[in-house]
């Protein structure tokens, strides 16, 4: 079985953001990028299926700037067999990208497809969900287990209030939650190695897929900030404000 | 304009969300209808009628829409959307599972997670995990929005709309459901609950949770964690409040042994009052607590149960 994994070049999740000053966007200039964290999930958890021998091929996409093929080649270094970048400069949005992702599908034709279930800067938490529509797919989202048997996929998905498992058929779209795996680092020797492995690039015309969207971003602020209150020496003094001052208790 | 909001159900009860997510489609204005699907719905169209504003509650009761799985229930939406003008649904894990497949069936964009309705095509949402507000217009014929319960007060329950039933039956060989484990409390849910109490790393294992639930049962709260305590182990995934989590903004949330790492306050931020308990008295959470208190947890958790 063939995997195909999806992933997103995004600011690095340890990064404080800036909003630009004229409010058009966030500030990205010279800013650390990485793979986005849901992304690497999905990484991991297609190369432990192959590591199983449930799968046989791992795939990585990625649609971005020339710059995402940094991504790309993390995922080669993490353990995928080939890459292809469907290159962009465009913003991408969820629908435009779940188009794309479409077409790889009917190409490719993979028995399992994982994605992060949301990119950690515009946190739509979309396009798993939108993929899985326009590919007639199942979905199994917010994966936190995944289980290949036979031509079925067993997911346990992280919902409000506990955990719930569903039963797919194959091919299936799943996206990961933090709790599916913790991803490996990739290590020099495979770093060197994943130079060397294939990398496919395309753009979105050769799709036939229109990348603009109609929503646009009219502005971006911070949110307002909270001020720190006060210290309080004692449990009865909090009591006491809480009480008589907040009066929230 | 005319309005659809896909209801959360509980245990085929009405879900408390979905009173705020009619708070949101007011604020856009239009006729509102509200759609219940699920199976044994018991008495969830009747609590809908009930919502403030609602002109007609649509039930579609059928075994095919029980557990709410995202292939019925995104092509029951797409059978029933017609001349609806915008479709919302709480930013809830249905919710999120549900409303892209409508979207991408129709073509269209889906707004995640909004947080203010500016006009009926501009709304504002929250990205970068909340340490950023973007404003976005739509051009979509059809808006498909997901709703963060926490940034509209709820309806009240004093309407009176009609209730009809929706005959509309999708077929769904793909997808099955095996097992939920839902965790059982007699606490409140930790999306609604007036008041939360949360615990970090400070609290040094799962078993010490425990010095919270005392408190949490004297003051009706709900009882949270940081993703530091999820990710070791002490406690389940369902209990995380932060950006991976879930977000809440009660009345007052009391912090205790939590750092204030930035994932964490992206969850509880918008919260009335913060009440922060650290031994550290440099932590980041004192930044944005209303009250801090510098102190040992194991001393000051025992001593604060016993004088509420």
């Amino acid at each position: 079985m063939k995997i195909l994994v999806a992933v997103k070049r995004v600011i690095d999740y340890n990064v404080k953001i800036r909003v630009k000053a004229d409010h058009s966007d966030v500030d990205l200039t010279n800013v650390k990028m990485a793979m986005n964290p849901f992304c690497e999930i999905a990484v991991e958890e297609a190369v432990r299926l192959k590591e199983k021998g449930v799968a046989t091929e791992v795939v990585a996409v990625s649609i971005g700037p020339k710059a995402a093929q940094e991504q790309l080649r993390t995922a080669l270094a993490l353990g995928a067999d080939r890459a292809l970048h469907i290159e962009t400069d465009e913003r991408a949005e969820s629908l435009a990208v779940a188009k794309l992702l479409a077409k790889v599908v009917d190409d490719e034709q993979p028995g399992l497809v994982i994605l992060g279930k949301q990119a950690i800067d515009t946190d739509n938490n979309q396009t798993g969900q939108m993929l899985a529509a326009l590919t007639n797919l199942p979905q199994g989202t917010f994966a936190s287990e995944v289980a290949v048997d036979g031509d079925k996929v067993n997911v346990t998905r992280e919902i409000d209030g506990g955990l719930q498992t569903i039963a797919l058929t194959l091919p299936a779209i799943v996206t990961t939650d933090l709790r599916l795996n913790e991803p490996r680092y990739a290590k020099l020797p495979d770093i060197m190695k994943a130079k060397k492995k294939p990398m496919d690039v395309k753009t979105p015309a050769d799709y036939g897929v229109e990348v603009a969207s109609k929503v646009s971003l009219l502005k971006v602020e911070s949110p307002a900030e909270r001020k720190g209150g006060v210290k309080v020496a004692s449990v009865d003094e909090l009591i006491d404000k809480l009480k008589n001052e907040a009066k929230v208790l | 304009m005319s309005i659809l909001v896909l209801a959360d159900l509980h245990e085929g009860q009405l879900a408390g969300a979905t009173a705020h997510v009619v708070a949101a489609a007011h604020a856009i204005g239009g006729d509102i209808d509200v759609l219940i699907a699920g199976e044994g719905v018991q008495a969830a169209p009747d609590a809908a009628a009930k919502l403030d504003g609602v002109n007609k509650v649509r039930v579609a009761d059928n075994a095919v829409y029980a557990h709410q799985l995202a292939e019925p229930m995104g092509a029951l939406l797409v059978e029933l959307v017609g001349d609806y003008t915008h479709v919302l649904a709480s930013a809830s894990t249905t919710g999120k599972n549900v409303l892209p497949r409508l979207a991408a069936l129709k073509d269209v964009s889906q707004l995640s997670d909004v947080i203010a309705v500016e006009s009926a095509d501009t709304f504002k949402r929250s990205i970068y995990a909340g340490n950023a507000i973007a404003t976005v217009k739509s051009d979509d014929t059809l808006k498909v929005l997901t709703v963060r319960t926490t940034a509209f007060d709820a309806v009240g329950d004093s309407g009176s709309a009609t209730v009809e039933a929706v005959d509309v039956v999708i077929e769904n060989t793909q997808s099955s459901f095996v097992k939920e484990e839902l965790a059982q409390s007699d606490r409140p849910e930790l999306g609604g609950a007036k008041v939360v109490i949360s615990g970090g790393r400070g609290m040094g294992n799962g078993d010490n949770f425990k010095l919270l639930n005392g408190i949490a049962d004297k003051l009706g709260a709900a009882v949270g964690a940081s993703r530091a305590v999820v990710d070791a182990g002490f406690v389940p995934n369902d209990m995380q409040v932060g950006q991976t989590g879930k977000i809440v903004a009660p009345d007052l949330y009391i912090a205790v042994g939590i750092s204030g790492a930035i994932q964490h306050l992206a969850g509880m931020k918008d919260s009335k009052v913060i009440v922060a308990i650290n031994k550290d008295d440099e932590a980041p959470i004192f930044q944005v607590a209303d009250y801090g208190l510098v102190g040992d947890l194991f001393e000051i958790l025992p001593e604060l149960e016993s004088k509420l």
